[in-house]
């Protein structure tokens, strides 16, 4: 009936290796938590500014002041650093999201930025930016920098809820609905965030141009500390759920056989996802196909078991996010481009190769 | 699957240790953050606290701001400019280009080592300014009114936190007194046109500036009604609003994405019906030139009125005609 879920059943690759995958799966999590913090150093020595960022470590770590290397230290610590750890907790976020909602879905398509999750929480965000002030000033008093975060991930929520509401009848989730019904929140959201443009001022409508692009480049301490509240904890609740997921992967049916409380879990994922990818979008707008890439790109080498997967998928996703957040700051120096398309132009050539390669996986 | 399945190795801890890695790495960077930020923060850039040696490097944003430059002969003094700067050609040819003036990056605005960063109003995002006025560059805004007195207070400005204002003030003196001709034409107007600015035409749809845009303020100058005055900032019209705007000419940039022809704007249905479309009545001009309010403007309103009302009698600027009007 679903092509999709027999291509990524877990227990019928299992059979064919066991234990190798689990070997490589563990060794691959070795591998990309090093690429990672490697990635993460790189990306610290690279930008258009050029600095020894070793040098400037070294007086900062000897007390010697930093006034003699005060225009690099900023740099340092002002702007590549917040950037950074913003790109993997984003990254992160998104890729390991992204694998999450395809254990849910049950379908390989899902993706925060395809299945309208993103679109959701940036109409949120977008509304708290342009009524924010006039209709309800007591959410950023009381909030402060948690106000958009906040909205975000309430937005992310109720369109996670609807999407998976109208797309499962009978505890069986359709693609075909899922994937429709994500275009048309999706349009929904663009409708209404149309609305608030013609409603903004002009100050407003250079904020929300900013979510329409995505980008890494308003990165600041201040951001980073709003976003990491909400994402670490679902990082480490992710893979915990991923065990869960592994049981869905059969069918809801099987896996309450299995112990497993289905609809808690399910609650669960649609709360943690909303929170990640909330988050993601209030501090860095809408970054696509980190989500569906990096899930996919994993299960092709570690398989599909969650427990492995999600943690892979959060270091592999801030790694890549990186990478490309690398080329948007540095490829046409001394301006910038919008990370949106980078991840769109590696994304998307990638996301088609897929299709090509593993003809039927979706099969609507 | 089965829990029972699962053999419990080493990985969970491994995976608890990267965990803890980064809960680790994300905890204690923000303390050292704000440890930083702290003895910088926010240097206040004030016009007249400007030293020399910050006048030395100049990051130029805004098309106003890069034109009152040249006009004051401080080329030299700029090391970049925004893809605004338009004019004069030579400084998008000659200098290196930081983006657009509402998306700048911090980084690549700092490796150009400017001792100064001179913006028009709009320039960002606040980010950035921010980054910027923490690594000790000062950032100054000039606000940016489309209006004569605006465009004398920009030069003004410009000039004294430049060091130049005997310049400044001979510039926008010889700016004012432009406007005060044109304005003394302007009297003479006994019908005015209704004039409908195009900003651009995505998919049919007219966007088209409102009240309080750089659009109005020529089209003012030129002694011209802005036929769309219900709303502030560029707006879509819908295909009605544009029947009762009725406008008598519309009124396009030659320059930029979207270079519209007659055959363009009055093939659309709601702008055939239009007063405009039966005398085929299209202006097309420079944007930097037409919307820019720098030292130009009252060249830039006087080719508009004159395209506008031909018959009427203009003053001649000393700086016109360089925006080719079709």
């Amino acid at each position: 009936m679903v092509n999709s879920r027999v291509a990524t059943t877990p227990l019928r690759r299992r059979t064919a290796a066991p234990g190798d995958r689990q070997h490589l799966a563990q060794l691959s999590i070795i591998v990309l938590f090093c690429v990672c913090i490697g990635t993460a150093v790189f990306s610290l020595s690279v930008g258009p500014v050029a600095i020894d960022g070793f040098a400037v470590l070294r007086n900062w770590l000897g007390g010697e002041g930093l006034d003699a290397v005060s225009r690099d230290a900023i740099v340092l610590f002002e702007i590549r650093m917040p950037r950074i750890l913003l790109g993997l907790l984003v990254g992160g976020a998104l890729a390991a999201s992204g694998a999450m909602l395809q254990g849910l879905f049950r379908n390989p398509l899902a993706d925060p930025g395809l299945i309208g999750v993103s679109a959701g929480a940036a109409l949120a965000a977008v509304t708290v930016i342009v009524l924010g002030d006039r209709y309800f000033p007591w959410l950023r008093e009381t909030l402060s920098i948690f106000a958009l975060p906040t909205a975000a991930i309430i937005g992310g929520l109720l369109t996670t809820w609807a999407l998976y509401r109208i797309a499962t009848r009978h505890g069986q989730t359709s693609t075909a609905t899922m994937l429709l019904a994500g275009i048309a929140i999706a349009a929904l959201a663009g409708a209404l965030s149309g609305i608030l443009v013609y409603v903004s001022t002009d100050q407003q409508l250079r904020d929300l141009t900013f979510w329409s692009l995505g980008s890494l480049g308003g990165a600041t301490w201040q951001k980073l500390i709003a976003a990491v509240p909400f994402v670490l904890p679902v990082f480490v609740l992710f893979p915990l759920i991923g065990r869960g997921l592994n049981a869905m992967l059969l069918g809801d049916s099987p896996a309450t056989h299995m112990g497993v409380d289905v609809q808690v879990l399910k609650r669960l994922t649609i709360v943690s996802v909303a929170c990640a990818v909330g988050a993601s979008v209030a501090v860095s707008g809408v970054i696509g196909f980190v989500g569906i890439v990096v899930p996919h790109l994993l299960r092709l080498i570690i398989g599909p078991d969650n427990r492995f997967l999600i943690p892979a998928c959060i270091l592999l996703g801030g790694a890549l996010l990186l990478i490309a957040d690398n080329f948007a700051r540095t490829i046409v120096t001394p301006a910038e481009l919008p990370i949106g398309i980078v991840t769109a132009l590696i994304g998307a050539p990638f996301f088609l190769w897929l299709l090509l390669r593993q003809k039927g996986l979706i099969d609507v | 699957m089965p829990e029972s399945e699962l053999p419990a190795g080493r990985v969970p801890a491994i995976l608890r240790a990267a965990r803890l890695g980064v809960v680790a790495l994300a905890m204690t960077v923000p303390a050292i953050g704000t440890v930083l930020v702290a003895p910088v923060a926010a240097i206040a850039a004030e016009a007249s606290t400007v030293s020399d040696r910050e006048r030395a490097r100049v990051v130029s944003i805004g098309t106003a701001v890069t034109e009152i430059l040249y006009a004051l002969d401080l080329q030299n003094r700029i090391i970049a400019v925004d893809t605004t700067s338009m004019h004069p050609p030579e400084a998008l040819e000659q200098k290196p280009n930081v983006g657009y003036m509402r998306a700048l990056s911090a980084e690549g605005v700092l490796a150009l080592d400017p001792s100064m960063v001179l913006a028009e109003e709009g320039a960002g995002p606040p980010e950035v300014i921010g980054l910027l006025e923490a690594a000790s560059v000062p950032f100054i805004t000039v606000p940016s009114d489309p209006s004569p007195d605006g465009v004398a207070d920009k030069i003004r400005m410009v000039a004294r936190v430049m060091g130049r204002e005997a310049a400044g003030d001979r510039l926008a003196a010889e700016t004012a007194t432009y406007f005060d001709e044109l304005a003394a034409a302007r009297e003479g107007l006994d019908d005015r046109l209704r004039v409908m600015f195009i900003l651009s035409l995505q998919s049919g749809r007219v966007l088209a500036s409102g009240a309080g845009t750089a659009a109005a303020g020529i089209l003012a100058l030129a002694g011209a009604d802005n036929a769309v005055a219900g709303f502030e900032g560029y707006k879509p019209l819908s295909d009605e609003a544009i029947l009762a705007a009725a406008p008598d000419v519309i009124l396009v940039m030659n320059r930029g994405n979207h270079v519209l022809d007659a055959d363009q704007v009055f093939g659309l249905p709601a702008l055939s019906n239009t007063p405009a479309a039966r005398t085929r009545a299209l202006i097309r001009m420079d944007g930097a030139y037409l919307l820019g309010f720098g030292p130009r403007t009252p060249a830039a309103a006087v080719d508009l009125a004159r395209a506008l009302y031909p018959e009427h009698a203009w003053p001649e600027t000393a700086n016109g005609n360089r925006g080719n009007t079709d």
